[in-house]
């Protein structure tokens, strides 16, 4: 039976994993994904876990080895962060076309320079276009449920693709919350065992990873992408049969006190519960103020997106990442597309907030919600601002 | 002594393995001694082996999608990371017997670089392998550049040579530093065997290859590689610069078995530097100053790799 706990979401997350029953796991140490890795390590380390534990060099060197062990038919999961990340970024590419069904959480952080160990999305977001699928966590509970997700997800063989697990550095990662943490039994009956389509075999010689030609690497390309899109089937089966058997349905897109609203504000990751209790209290001074949470964001869900916003005429798009020189943030920059020339749709700001751990109080997603309201009314110059920002 | 060598029958001229499982009909130069070793290697080791190539000539000559020319599984992710690649295999492989999902049967798992993928960018995380003593196989194929992308120097290229980025000129002679010694680093790493081989002596590079695979933990095999194209040479003339390399003590073969340096083919009567230097167009604006400073260096370091088989 589940157990209710207090206990550190990095801890939850990799108490999700360990249940996972996973078999190998290359990992390197970065600020603030380590306390997912020290516990695997002593899982390992105590028999409770049957894994081989790869003490790699690098992160670079972590997804690699990753990619040789998805190869060769091992459950694979790793971790990282920020400069860690950035680290991998070329290898990060390689599993999605190659379709191994990596598992990683990202523990979001901000990205030097400044160095900064602490939380945003900049990490991420520079790696968006890699190719995997992507969901964002935004309490304890969801980092443990959506670990296991991602292993059923990626590994179904509809799908076969990498996955990763978002959850906010510190501000996430290192909090205690209650989580309820699924008993063996239960995690066994949502995760089927891992059986590859293709592994490495001297009795079935296969060549994986030969060279595209001109005349076949679009085509590849576009494999991938048709892949990636129609995962979405898959994840939300996967969310389905999670809350039939558990109880907690997750959705591409959620909403809270949206319906009627007129504006809404749109969060990923963990701001959003800060981002519920600011409408509540906006709501309490009758204003009509919603909020959209993006958990799928690739393949992102657009219909979902549509559907959630309703009849909303403005959006206040939260983004947790600066994009130097470009009209606006990633996420801002995605509705915006999503939107352009939609008949009646909402008018889209966006706001570019807590960056480098910078808090993002409830007061500052009022501040959020009235600059819309004025902006609607007159076209600001840019599409976006960077909230909180100290002139000198 | 290795437990393993005891039981190893070597290859000779008459067992030759008739298998090709690197088939013909690859896109490879005339000439090319990279692919030659790397054939050899693979009859040495036979079918029951896993392949992770590290981005270069050979893995662009051989995987042209949808062709392929290897009836062993391989992998390539890229360029730097065949060692890590391998770790995750061997990982992999081990966990999962131990589970019962995969047969016990043991597998060889060897990895391959050029001498770019091995002594600059991917040297770190060779060593990590080595360090973490995965049970695998690295075979630097050294043909002493960059030939992939159109012959640049690496740190493996021999001093004095002209590639496209180390040109001779008013101011500058070639590669202006001495190649690095990998083999030196791997040792470094106590790891059980080491071995250097030329494919002109062909059955000691199998043997090698074999007895790598038999050791168990990491092993390192540093095979020079002849490159017609990026050296000017003759295409008929590689196996005769891989024999003359050996020769004139420039690439000396070795062994070293648990830290123990064992010459595998003493030259006493040294041919002249002068004479693998010739007929390769990467040497030949080499005045004769540097010609006696490769000569004074090579003969230092062949006297160094004896006085160290002398000791251990």
């Amino acid at each position: 039976m589940a157990k209710r706990v207090g206990i550190e979401v990095s801890i939850a997350l990799a108490e999700a994993v360990k249940l996972a029953n996973v078999d190998v796991i290359p990992a390197y140490p970065i600020t603030p994904q380590t306390h997912i890795v020290e516990h695997l390590s002593e899982v390992v380390a105590n028999g409770e876990l049957d894994a081989e534990f790869v003490l790699v060099e690098s992160e670079h060197g972590a997804m690699s080895c990753c990619c040789g062990s998805s190869a060769a038919g091992a459950r694979t999961f790793t971790s990282s962060s920020a400069q860690g990340l950035l680290l991998m970024s070329e290898i990060l590419f390689i599993p999605g076309p190659m379709r191994f069904p990596i598992v990683m959480a990202v523990v979001n952080r901000a990205l030097s320079a400044p160095i900064s160990i602490w939380n945003d999305h900049q990490d991420i977001m520079s790696q968006r276009d890699i190719g995997w699928i992507q969901t964002f966590a935004d309490t304890g509970q969801e980092a443990f449920d959506l670990m296991l997700h991602a292993f059923r997800v990626a590994e179904d063989r509809r799908v076969s693709l990498p996955m990763i697990v978002n959850i906010d550095g510190f501000t996430l990662s290192h909090v205690v919350e209650a989580v309820e943490l699924l008993s063996q039994e239960e995690v066994d009956q949502y995760l089927p065992p891992f059986k590859p389509r293709y592994r490495l075999d001297p009795r079935k010689p296969i060549t994986m990873g030969p060279v595209g030609i001109p005349e076949i690497y679009s085509e590849a390309k576009v494999a991938h992408n048709e892949a990636l899109k129609a995962s979405k089937k898959v994840i939300l089966q996967g969310w389905k049969e999670f809350a039939d058997l558990f109880g907690r349905q997750y959705n591409p897109i959620e909403t809270y006190r949206s319906e009627d609203a007129e504006v809404l504000l749109v969060t990923m990751g963990s701001i959003s519960e800060t981002a519920m209790t600011a409408i509540d209290t906006m709501r309490d001074k009758g204003q009509k103020a919603g909020l959209v949470k993006i958990r799928l964001w690739r393949p992102f869900p657009g219909p979902e997106f549509r559907k959630a916003a309703g009849k909303a005429k403005i959006l206040a798009v939260v983004d947790r990442c600066l994009a130097p020189g470009a009209i606006c943030g990633p996420v801002g920059a995605e509705l915006r597309s999503l939107f352009y020339k939609v008949p009646g749709a909402p008018k889209i700001f966006n706001f570019i907030a807590g960056l480098g751990g910078r808090d993002v109080t409830v007061g500052r997603f009022e501040e959020m919600v009235d600059k819309a309201l004025v902006f609607a009314k007159k076209r600001p110059k840019e599409l976006y601002e960077v909230i909180g920002v100290r002139e000198k | 002594m290795i437990p393993e060598f005891e039981k190893f029958k070597r290859f000779k001229a008459k067992n030759l393995p008739k298998e090709e499982l690197l088939a013909p009909g690859h896109r490879a130069c005339q000439g090319c001694g990279e692919v030659l070793a790397l054939r050899m290697a693979m009859k040495a080791l036979g079918k029951n082996v896993i392949v992770c190539m590290a981005t270069g000539c050979m893995e662009i000559i051989t995987t042209p999608y949808p062709q392929t020319a290897w009836k062993v599984p391989w992998i390539h992710i890229a360029f730097e990371n065949p060692a890590s690649v391998a770790s995750g295999i061997e990982s992999a492989m081990k966990v999962l017997r131990r589970k019962g999902k995969i047969s016990k049967k043991h597998v060889d798992i060897l990895a391959v670089g050029g001498d770019g993928a091995t002594s600059d960018i991917g040297l770190g995380w060779i060593s990590g392998a080595f360090e973490r003593g995965h049970d695998f196989t690295y075979i630097c194929l050294d043909n002493e550049a960059y030939m992939n992308t159109g012959v640049q120097r690496s740190s493996c290229t021999p001093y004095g040579a002209m590639t496209t980025t180390s040109p001779p000129g008013k101011k500058s002679f070639g590669q202006v530093t001495w190649k690095k010694n990998v083999p030196g680093i791997a040792v470094a790493h106590n790891i059980p065997y080491v071995a250097t081989a030329s494919p002109a002596y062909f059955l000691d590079l199998m043997n090698k290859v074999k007895k790598a695979a038999l050791v168990k933990g990491p092993a390192y095999i540093h095979i020079y590689s002849p490159c017609p194209t990026g050296w000017g040479s003759a295409p008929e003339r590689s196996i005769e610069f891989a024999k003359l390399v050996v020769e004139t003590r420039v690439f000396p073969l070795y062994e070293v078995i648990e830290g123990r340096y064992i010459m595998s083919r003493k030259i006493t009567k040294p041919k002249p530097v002068q004479e693998y230097l010739k007929g390769q167009r990467r040497f030949r604006h080499l005045d004769e100053e540097h010609i006696a400073y490769i000569q004074q260096r090579v003969n230092a370091d062949y006297e160094k790799l004896v006085r160290l088989s002398e000791m251990t």
